[in-house]
């Protein structure tokens, strides 16, 4: 019967490019086997997940290489709505390399916290599939499944400390506002498809506007699917979850949620923003212009006020995704479309690096000092100068001070807002050069207590570090200092031909 | 850009020799400190040597020409290359650097500042030097600008971790000020190249290379060159600094342990000036004119409010803090009037204070060893308890307020006089009276400096100081037996330190053609845009 009812309808399976797919189906292959191998492992041995997990990581990252050689530049699945361009190759290594990191730095604190391992990798792993697909979402559907793929497991990891009240609170707010945001961005995406009578985000660009001009409707469908990225990126004013949730994670998620889910945030605003509205700038760069603008100074501001290094390093991201917006904000204007693909690639690829350095130190820290509160890191660099060196390097990279990764990354920013030029473009770099200033003072601040101030409660034991962490600092600091000091190392990704379809291309 | 001579590798050596240095130390465990400032010392001095090999090298009858040019591709999609040059504007200031570094180095010997840490403490300034180098090569504007900032980072910690009783409120604020300036300048670079990328003629490649900028930048609209100045000016004048932006200089100098006061006045400030005469000036001509009669203004106040300020201190090191702005104030006139003579008179006064400044505040560094004090009211009678050092700090006053035959002289009086005659387009009236502002500057000078001497040398030694060297005082109610024992003149490592820099004082004061026949060529050219 089913056979026959198949047959009425005029469907045949669309061929598939397994290459392409290939890393999001080891991907997938992975979470059952972590699955399967948490059944049958004693308690004892449960650490296994962890390098298998890693492993997995990279065995996704195989095919990803083998893609990025291949002579086929774009491969397009299911009519456009999955693409594998250079664009999608470049940001799935990153989220996969990213996923790795977070899987050293988890090693030992889920380890030692008694977690629940098996169940927190299959987990993570999820949420990197999900990112993974991202990368490729060409269309209203996919780029909804992937937004709900890497974010659900993300809920549950920021309340993976059950028995602590913070943790739960963490989980809670970020779910409850998180899905508020799904809910604004769907409406959003129902509108556009009632407007367009299409998912697929090439045909909305061209049908959405016709010579730049739309109504209402049009405006709010855009804002709409707009606002819901603005939530995951946690630009002000949809802020508000990141600082508890950063707080009350465990350490290696918020670690994870502040670099791999911000970027899969950005990518999906990069794709709806080039090849969904490249017609329709005048809705968005007013808006993204403003939310960049409050993003980075309101960010900067609460950060400065912070004692608890979670929570500062949360408003310090806020304030760094302020600077990825800013060349979003003048992407329409002028010539400056290239370059403001290419410094938003490029600061996501640097800020990945320096803040999961930043968090790697945090935590390899907090081994000793017991404690989030800035000042208990007074005198590290007496009682452990390697890790208050490293902790400087990933500062002094965040604050964009040259020959430090964060400097180019910056400096991307600021060539794409003056490439557009005119009044908006330099009001917002002036804007950005004023911030950039005033996040010194709080990056400053933790440089002071390294240095310049005694260790609190004469705490001056030598720190061990456990290997996978050392790992994890190693791969960061060689990325953040070689960046700097050879931008042409990172300078090569983010083409604006990487994209396929991008403004119409 | 011809290469005039094939030893274009020298100034990359020099340059990042001392990292070399760096990566030996960083194997070398913190407790050995003797070993740690042996290699310090000896990776300055090959520097140094560097140095002294690029001197012989260097063409001074072409010192108008950048030599030893070397152009490498560093960052191709944004245009930036690895271009470096010297001309006789950076010679001295890079040679200077060099020198100050080894003798720095010599005086570290046997004066690590607490809290110690000898390896973090020579590294930093290791790191230093590589910035100082650089950014007097560089000549590119992002090379400029990272080397620019590589020497926020050690200063910071130096002033933070070794600095005195308000080090950490000082450092921050050294490294705010800088920062903000910084990233206003950066803004302005960048947008100095979109602006010039639409002007360049058929078959230039737009890039960031300053000789090529200097050549076009005067085709840029006018008002755009006055914006883009203004970024600029705002970047290097917090470094010099001028007027309204000097407010981190005296915490910084007061708080920093001697040898970063010695880098500090010595290079760190000259890079803001440098600023002005190697690339605002040059690039942007026209906006140049427009700003120089405001650039003089500051000058001037700087002049008169530097030194009332000096009148004002009660602390040694304060003073000659103050007694910075005011100098920097005469370097920044000389380059405000735009012409060849006040740029000459400006790079010689850079070099000069560099020396003098830096001798001062070698002086007062070995004052507070001494005396565990910098209060002028309680000091005094130093030619009797240390001769040496006491006529040491007169030698050098007399070479601060401008006396001739000493170096101080020739920067401060070309710069005056040529604020006679500013160039084409400048109102001669304003600049002469900022001439007679300044002039009225130098009697200032000379008496704070003159009055700083009395109290220090003259006289009496207070009681509490008197020790055991003038028993007939007797040991009056503060004295403490342990300073005492710390009375003691110049030593060996002092001697070697600053013996140098009291020659070089004498030298070019008697001899100033030495210094300005290498200037003067490369002046010429910068000054090409307004008629020489």
């Amino acid at each position: 019967m089913l056979h026959s009812i198949l047959a009425q309808i005029p469907w045949k399976s669309p061929s598939v490019d397994y290459h392409a797919i290939a890393p999001e189906i080891i991907l997938a292959g992975g979470i059952c086997l972590i699955i399967l191998v948490d059944l049958f492992t004693s308690e004892t041995k449960k650490w296994i997940t962890a390098s298998l997990t890693g492993f997995v990581m990279l065995g996704a990252l195989v095919p990803v290489l083998t893609l990025a050689v291949s002579d086929i530049n774009v491969r397009s699945l299911f009519d456009g709505r999955y693409v594998v361009d250079e664009f999608a190759l470049t940001l799935k290594a990153l989220f996969l390399i990213a996923g790795y990191v977070v899987v050293l730095l988890s090693q030992n604190h889920v380890e030692e916290g008694d977690y629940y391992q098996g169940e927190y990798y299959t987990l993570l792993l999820a949420s990197v599939a999900g990112m993974v697909m991202m990368a490729s979402s060409r269309d209203l559907v996919s780029i909804f499944v992937s937004l709900e793929m890497l974010s659900i497991p993300g809920y549950m990891l920021a309340a993976w400390r059950k028995r602590d009240r913070k943790s739960n609170e963490a989980g809670i707010k970020y779910y409850l506002l998180g899905v508020f945001a799904s809910a604004i961005m769907l409406y959003g995406m129902s509108l556009l498809y009632g407007v367009t009578n299409s998912t697929l985000l090439s045909d909305i660009g061209r049908e959405l506007t016709v010579k730049g001009q739309f109504g209402g409707v049009q405006a709010l469908a855009i804002t709409f699917t707009l606002v819901g990225f603005a939530f995951k990126v946690s630009a002000v004013p949809f802020h508000s979850w990141a600082p508890d949730t950063y707080e009350g994670a465990p350490l290696p998620v918020t670690a994870f949620l502040s670099v791999a889910s911000k970027a899969a945030g950005f990518v999906a605003l990069v794709t709806l923003i080039y090849v969904g509205f490249p017609q329709a700038q005048d809705v968005w760069q007013p808006f993204l212009w403003v939310l960049a603008a409050i993003t980075m100074t309101v960010g900067n501001l609460l950060a400065l006020r912070q004692t608890n290094i979670v929570r500062m390093l949360a408003y310090s991201s806020i304030s760094q995704g302020g600077f990825i917006l800013m060349p979003l904000a003048v992407a329409g204007t002028g010539d400056a479309a290239g370059p403001a693909l290419q410094s938003v690639v490029v600061y996501l690829i640097v800020y990945a690096a320096m803040n999961l350095g930043m968090f790697a130190v945090v935590i390899a820290a907090s081994r000793t000092t017991r404690s989030g509160e800035i000042s208990s890191f007074g005198g590290l660099f007496s009682y452990a100068p390697g890790l208050g060196v490293l902790m400087t390097i990933f500062l002094a990279s965040l604050a964009g001070i040259p020959p430090l990764g964060g400097w180019i990354a910056k400096f991307t920013a600021f060539r794409a807002v003056l490439e557009a030029g005119g009044n908006w473009g330099y009001a917002l770099a002036i804007i950005g050069a004023v911030n950039s200033v005033i996040a010194f003072g709080y990056y400053g601040s933790i440089m002071r207590e390294i240095w310049m101030r005694p260790a609190p409660n004469g705490e001056t034991s030598a720190v061990k570090t456990p290997s996978s962490l050392i790992a994890a600092m190693v791969i960061t600091t060689t990325a953040t200092i070689v960046f700097g000091v050879l931008p042409g190392a990172v300078l090569r990704f983010g083409d604006l031909a990487d994209l396929t379809g991008a403004f119409g291309r | 850009m011809d290469v005039l001579r094939e030893s274009n590798w020298v100034l990359s050596v020099g340059t990042f020799l001392p990292l070399v240095g760096v990566i030996v130390m960083l194997f070398i465990p913190k407790a050995d400190e003797q070993l740690h400032k042996l290699v310090a010392l000896v990776t300055a001095l090959a520097t140094l040597g560097v140095g002294f090999f690029t001197l012989t090298q260097f063409d001074f009858d072409q010192a108008g020409k950048l030599q030893f040019f070397a152009e490498t591709e560093w960052i191709k999609v944004i245009s930036s290359n690895y271009t470096i040059g010297l001309d006789g504007m950076s010679l001295p200031l890079y040679f200077l650097s060099m020198v100050v570094t080894v003798l720095v180095m010599v005086y570290s010997w046997n004066h690590i500042p607490s809290p110690g840490n000898a390896k973090a403490f020579l590294i930093l300034m290791l790191i230093l030097q590589t910035g100082m180098a650089g950014t007097f090569v560089a000549q590119d504007l992002i090379l400029f600008f990272v080397f620019f900032e590589l020497v926020l980072l050690p200063m910071y910690f130096m002033i933070g971790v070794w600095g005195g009783e308000d080090r950490q409120y000082a450092s921050l604020k050294f490294f705010l000020y800088t920062m903000f300036g910084s990233a206003l300048m950066l803004v302005g670079f960048i947008a100095l190249f979109y602006q010039a990328r639409g002007v360049l003629p058929e078959g230039v490649e737009p890039s960031f290379s300053i000789p090529q900028l200097a050549e076009y930048g005067g085709l840029i609209g006018r008002s755009a060159q006055i914006w883009i100045f203004g970024g600029m000016f705002i970047g290097f004048a917090v470094k010099v600094p001028m007027f309204p932006f000097h407010t981190w200089l005296p915490d910084a100098h007061t708080q920093a342990p001697t040898q970063g006061s010695v880098i500090l006045a010595a290079i760190l400030l000259k890079l803001g000036t440098y600023g002005f005469v190697r690339i605002a000036i040059p690039i942007l001509p026209e906006a140049a004119k427009e700003w120089a009669p405001w650039i003089g203004l500051l000058a001037v106040i700087g002049i008169i409010y530097g030194a009332l300020g000096c009148l004002a201190q009660t602390d040694m090191k304060r003073l000659i803090a103050f007694s910075s702005v005011a100098h920097m104030g005469f370097v920044m006139l000389g380059i405000s009037t735009l012409t060849p003579m006040g740029f000459n008179a400006a790079i010689f006064g850079m070099v000069a204070h560099g020396l003098i400044t830096g001798m001062l505040f070698f002086v007062a560094g070995s004052v507070k060893d001494r005396y565990h004090t910098l209060e002028i009211a309680r000091l005094g009678g130093m030619l009797k308890q240390m001769p040496r050092l006491g006529w040491i700090l007169g030698f050098c006053a007399m070479a601060s307020l401008g006396l001739p035959g000493l170096a101080g002289f020739w920067g401060e009086f070309p710069a005056i006089l040529s604020a006679y005659s500013p160039a084409a387009g400048l109102s001669e009236v304003t600049f002469r009276v900022y001439m007679v502002i300044a002039a009225l500057g130098t009697v200032l000078a000379a008496a704070y400096l003159l009055w700083l001497f009395q109290r220090i040398a003259f006289g009496e030694p207070k009681p509490e100081f008197a020790g055991e060297s003038h028993d007939d005082h007797g040991h009056g109610e503060h004295s403490h037996d342990d300073h005492g024992s710390d009375i003691h003149d110049v030593n060996i490592f002092e001697w070697i330190a600053w013996t140098p820099f009291l020659l070089a004082i004498v030298v070019f004061g008697v001899y100033p053609q030495l210094m300005f026949k290498i200037i003067d060529p490369a002046v010429q050219v910068a000054l090409k845009a307004f008629g020489g």
